[in-house]
């Protein structure tokens, strides 16, 4: 079947507190049969959080194709569009880095690894000798292995000594982890996929998940097509298909305006107060803070919230019902939260109604604050983006001091006098020149990073040597003094983790091309020149392959809520990947945390003192001793104010921007997919039915879009955005399949309008809190080539719709057993 | 009365802090957080001014006529910026001086309102204090974050 037109494959609906059936989906390139395969190796998909369980077809060395795991509980066997069409192609593109480049008169020459090395080394003892730790940095990704990160957060904490590491999670997930250590003291996915089986009711904030985890929204249509469908509420200002999917199933659409999220939610949260709709003896016996929470909320009235946010008074009532009278409730929240004003008081809210009705820690009652990309989680867990290995605190010195034991360093070796330095910020300190070496892994910032501009020119400048390691010549290595060759997925082994904890070992199924190596070898190359050495003289890094580094990583893992003392590669070779924690009281894993609703708030084991959600302040110990949590939760709540950039008589509209079905960040992977890239091949922006009239503008028009820091030109869209918002795409920069025009003008790149602005507390940049102004420049020839399929789906007939993938299979197979899964009990 | 003075002070010093911020987070503007908190900040004091107001006048009239603001407690605003990352470290430290004496204002009014038993008072030196503590601690955790940089790298 054609996986392009057809997003979620077929219908298998199925009753509540029911086992979710399990279908294979499967894809071969080139029209090739199965029986052509040599052979089929282990992997879960990389291509967004979801994780799903997969395996790599192989043929003559190459990776041609992939089929979902039937045993495994993420996915029961699917696999969606990106997953099918888009996880091997990239590998064998004839535009792979095979050979390391380094800048020579102002160009990027090919030369050999030695070279390469040697000068990233000269630099580096260079810096290190005139002005200590402080000037390197490190930007890494969500899509490395946890071995990778875990070996680069050592490199960094305890062999240089650096608090500038952080990942591009920064833009994605941030505000999930903060979200996390404000409320529950640590970071972890409270909720399980598996709640969506059992609740009465599902909450997706911010989350057009029909296109974000295309097979995750399946499981949901599988419930929501089925005779006793929970009820949608869809908190978005696009008309998304679940925001489609909550009118189907008498639901709610609430479409609040860009930037008073958190007006909204103080509205729901104040409803489940006056109507009584709180567990009082629950929220007394498990948290702290509701009667501060209830003064902060009491201002939002519907009729308030209806001013502020521009919604329907009712329907928020209604909506709040839904939250107030259902037996169990299911909420999601990703970057229409994340990325958007007010961005972890606002995910903190999502906690807050949990808690304050007690649904959380059973079947059906979860949370699921989402991740961007498929390895976000790792990242946050290993230390990669600054936080300390397994979810410690850095103000503990306690924490402190088990890493320096682990590691043998001297505890003021590992930086800890002040909080992790976030991207945004490392950004700033290259900017500036004192930071003069930064190291960019897996990652396009010139394309993803808001204020594209200003990106640009902190990286081609003089002040800061750039390092750059990935899979192509992106933008980002464009500009890079040394550039190194890295291997992707499939050419290397490692493990991660997925939104809902559970971790899945990926297996090397073919070579790198030429010269390329995988991450973690290129950072054990670096930390051998380095001679990074423990306090006894000895190598600090004592691991050279990935089991290894996995083992390495369980030992700082031990004894944390992240616990993964259970789990081996040996393990992980078992029919279904497993969620953490993994240990003795949990050998095969656990389905979902707080089932005893005592959560890691107590001051000494906590990940976070906590911080004041406006300002972003820091609490201090002593101030969160004084507060006892405990093991209790926490309700934290702040009232709304107005964004930082309103919409004025110059630039009248509202900009943001987010994601499509087809593509997958800047492309680096699924734009070299020809069946997705075809699907969504360019940029465009989506504007209402109303605006579009009023500007004159029709379907396929060209038109420029300018906001106070820069400006792009591409077709219109007219379609389901909120009158006064305007949609883009952030996928496409000045890298094309058809070639790479770093010098074209106008710009098609999302980011070259948005605003240097990041959240108080998760120091998420703000994607979505920017004003424009729209003109039209010439009529088009033809619709925009946004796709048909989901939330672009154009507001008019006539545009064609999109299709045309090769063909894939899918079929029903018997439904395994699933470990730990509460309807096959 | 001294309690007039004091509420004076508490008027003429939440004022400088106020128009302290805004100078330093425009002068600081290529940091956003440091721009935007100081302006959020800075409403926190033109909230606890609107709040004095009535108080203001109250006491003006039941005391002897306007309430005085002796120049001698006067505290010297911010007019304008310094450079670079050190400056900008000497700039919060300078806010957090400023922002110290408004807190101890309040402390002493707080007390004095409690004898009394003046209720509109007591409640609003209770939760402008309580502001005041929150624009403190976001300058120190500022000031902390940007120290070993600034003093260690920065040229
Ligand atoms: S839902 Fe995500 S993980 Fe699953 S196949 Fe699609 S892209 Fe891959």
């Amino acid at each position: 079947m054609d996986r392009i037109a057809d997003l979620w494959g077929p219908r298998t609906p199925h009753a509540k507190g029911t086992v979710w059936p399990a279908r294979v989906d499967q894809y071969l390139a080139d029209g090739l049969a199965e029986d052509q395969v040599d052979r089929w190796v282990q992997s879960a998909c990389l291509l967004c959080s979801n994780g799903c369980g997969c395996e790599i077809a192989v043929r003559d060395g190459r990776m041609v194709g992939i089929r979902g795991r039937a045993g495994d509980v993420v996915n029961h066997g699917r696999l969606g569009p990106k997953g099918l069409y888009g996880s091997t192609p990239w590998a064998s593109s004839p535009d792979r880095l095979t050979h390391p480049l380094v800048r020579e008169a102002g160009r990027l020459v090919e030369t050999d690894w030695d070279t390469a090395m040697a000068r990233i080394v000269e630099v580096s003892r260079r810096l290190l000798a005139d002005k200590g730790p402080l000037t390197h940095g490190f930007y890494t990704t969500g899509q490395l292995f946890i071995e990778e990160y875990y070996t680069l957060g050592v490199i960094g904490k305890a062999g240089l000594g650096t608090p500038h590491m952080d990942g591009n999670t920064r833009l994605c997930t941030a505000t999930s982890a903060a979200a996390f250590k404000e409320s529950f003291g640590a970071d972890g996915q409270p909720g399980s996929y598996t709640d969506i089986e059992h609740c009465d009711a599902i909450f997706l904030y911010g989350h057009n998940m029909a296109e974000t985890q295309t097979v995750l929204w399946s499981r949901i249509l599988d419930r929501t097509r089925a005779a006793d469908p929970p009820l949608i509420v869809c908190v978005d200002p696009r008309r998304t298909p679940v925001a489609r999917e909550a009118e189907r199933t008498g639901g709610v659409h609430l479409a609040p305006r860009v930037g008073t999220n958190l007006a909204l939610m103080n509205g729901l949260t104040r409803e489940l107060f006056v109507n009584g709709w709180v567990d009082e003896p629950w929220v007394r016996a498990h948290t702290v803070g509701a009667a501060d929470l209830r003064s902060i909320v009491e201002p939002y009235t519907p009729r308030e919230v209806a001013r502020v946010c521009d919604v329907d008074a009712g329907e928020l009532s209604r909506a709040a019902r839904i939250f107030g009278e259902s037996r169990d409730v299911l909420s999601t929240v990703l970057q229409g939260f994340y990325q958007s004003h007010q961005a972890t008081a606002s995910a903190v809210a999502v906690h807050n109604l949990h808690l304050l009705r007690g649904l959380i820690g059973r079947p059906g009652s979860g949370i699921l604050q989402m991740n961007g990309q498929p390895t976000a989680q790792n990242n946050r867990e290993c230390g990669a983006d600054g936080d300390l290995p397994g979810f410690r605190n850095w103000d503990n010195p306690n924490h402190v001091r088990e890493l320096a034991e682990l590691w043998n360093v001297d505890p003021l070796t590992i930086p800890h006098w002040s909080p992790p330095t976030h991207a945004m910020q490392i950004l700033s300190y290259a900017e500036e020149g004192s930071i003069g070496l930064l190291w960019i892994s897996a990652t396009n910032p010139a394309v993803s990073m808001p204020e594209s501009a200003r990106v640009r020119r902190v990286l081609a400048g003089d002040q800061c040597f750039v390092i750059v390691q990935d899979l192509f010549l992106t933008e980002t290595a464009q500009l890079a003094d040394v550039v190194l060759p890295a291997a992707g997925w499939g050419e290397k082994t490692g493990t991660f983790t997925n939104v809902n904890r559970t971790v899945h070992l990926s297996e090397k199924a073919v070579d790198p091309p030429g010269e390329a190596r995988s991450d973690l070898e290129i950072f054990l190359m670096y930390a051998d020149a380095m001679d990074f050495r423990d306090r006894d003289g000895a190598p600090l890094i004592r691991w050279r392959h990935p089991e290894e580094a996995f083992d390495a990583w369980r030992e700082a893992s031990r004894g944390r809520p992240v616990d993964y003392t259970g789990l081996t590669y040996e393990k992980l070779r078992g029919p279904t990947g497993i969620p953490w924690p993994v240990n003795d009281q949990a050998p095969e894993g656990t389905d979902r945390l707080y089932t005893d609703a005592v959560f890691p708030t107590d001051t000494d084991r906590c990940e976070t003192y906590g911080h004041d959600l406006l300002t972003g302040a820091t609490v201090t110990e002593q101030e969160h001793r004084a507060l006892r949590p405990a093991g209790r939760a926490l309700l934290k709540g702040a009232r709304h104010t107005p964004p930082h950039e309103t919409p004025s008589e110059d630039y009248p509209l509202l900009y943001t921007t987010g994601r499509t079905v087809y593509q997958w960040h800047t492309r680096t992977k699924t734009g070299r997919a020809r069946t997705l890239n075809d699907a969504a091949p360019d940029a465009w922006v989506e504007l209402s039915v109303a605006d579009a009239a009023r500007l004159e503008i029709t379907e396929g028009d060209v038109v420029r879009v300018e906001s106070p820091r820069g400006a792009i030109q591409v077709r219109a869209r007219v379609g389901q955005v909120r009158e006064g918002a305007v949609f883009a795409p952030f996928h496409y920069g000045a890298w094309d399949p058809a070639g790479l025009d770093v010098d074209a003008s106008p710009s098609r790149q999302a980011n070259e309008l948005t605003m240097t602005v990041w959240d108080p507390v998760s120091k998420q940049p703000y994607f979505k809190t920017a004003a424009c102004r729209v003109t039209k420049i010439r009529a088009g020839a033809g619709p925009a080539p946004a796709p048909t399929t989901a939330a672009s789906a154009p507001a008019t007939d006539g545009v064609p719709p999109t299709a045309g993938g090769p063909p894939t299979t899918t079929r029903r197979v018997d439904t395994p057993h699933y470990p730990n899964d509460p309807g096959a009990r | 009365m001294h309690l007039v003075t004091y509420i004076g002070l508490a008027h003429h010093s939440e004022q400088t802090l106020a128009e302290s911020l805004r100078v330093i987070g425009d002068g600081h503007a290529s940091q956003p957080d440091v721009l935007h908190t100081c302006h959020t900040l800075a409403g926190f004091s033109d909230g606890h001014l609107a709040r004095l107001a009535p108080i203001v006048a109250r006491y003006g009239e039941q005391g002897h006529g306007e309430v005085e603001e002796p120049e001698r407690l006067h505290a010297a605003g911010l007019a304008q910026v310094r450079s670079g990352p050190v400056g900008l470290l000497r700039d919060l430290q300078d806010l957090h001086v400023l922002a110290t004496l408004v807190l101890t204002t309040w402390t002493v009014i707080n007390q004095a309102a409690q004898g009394l038993r003046d209720h509109e008072l007591l409640t609003l030196a209770g939760e402008a204090g309580g502001e005041t503590s929150r624009q403190l601690s976001w300058l120190n955790t500022r000031m902390k974050t940007a120290a070993p940089q600034a003093l260690i790298v920065a040229t």
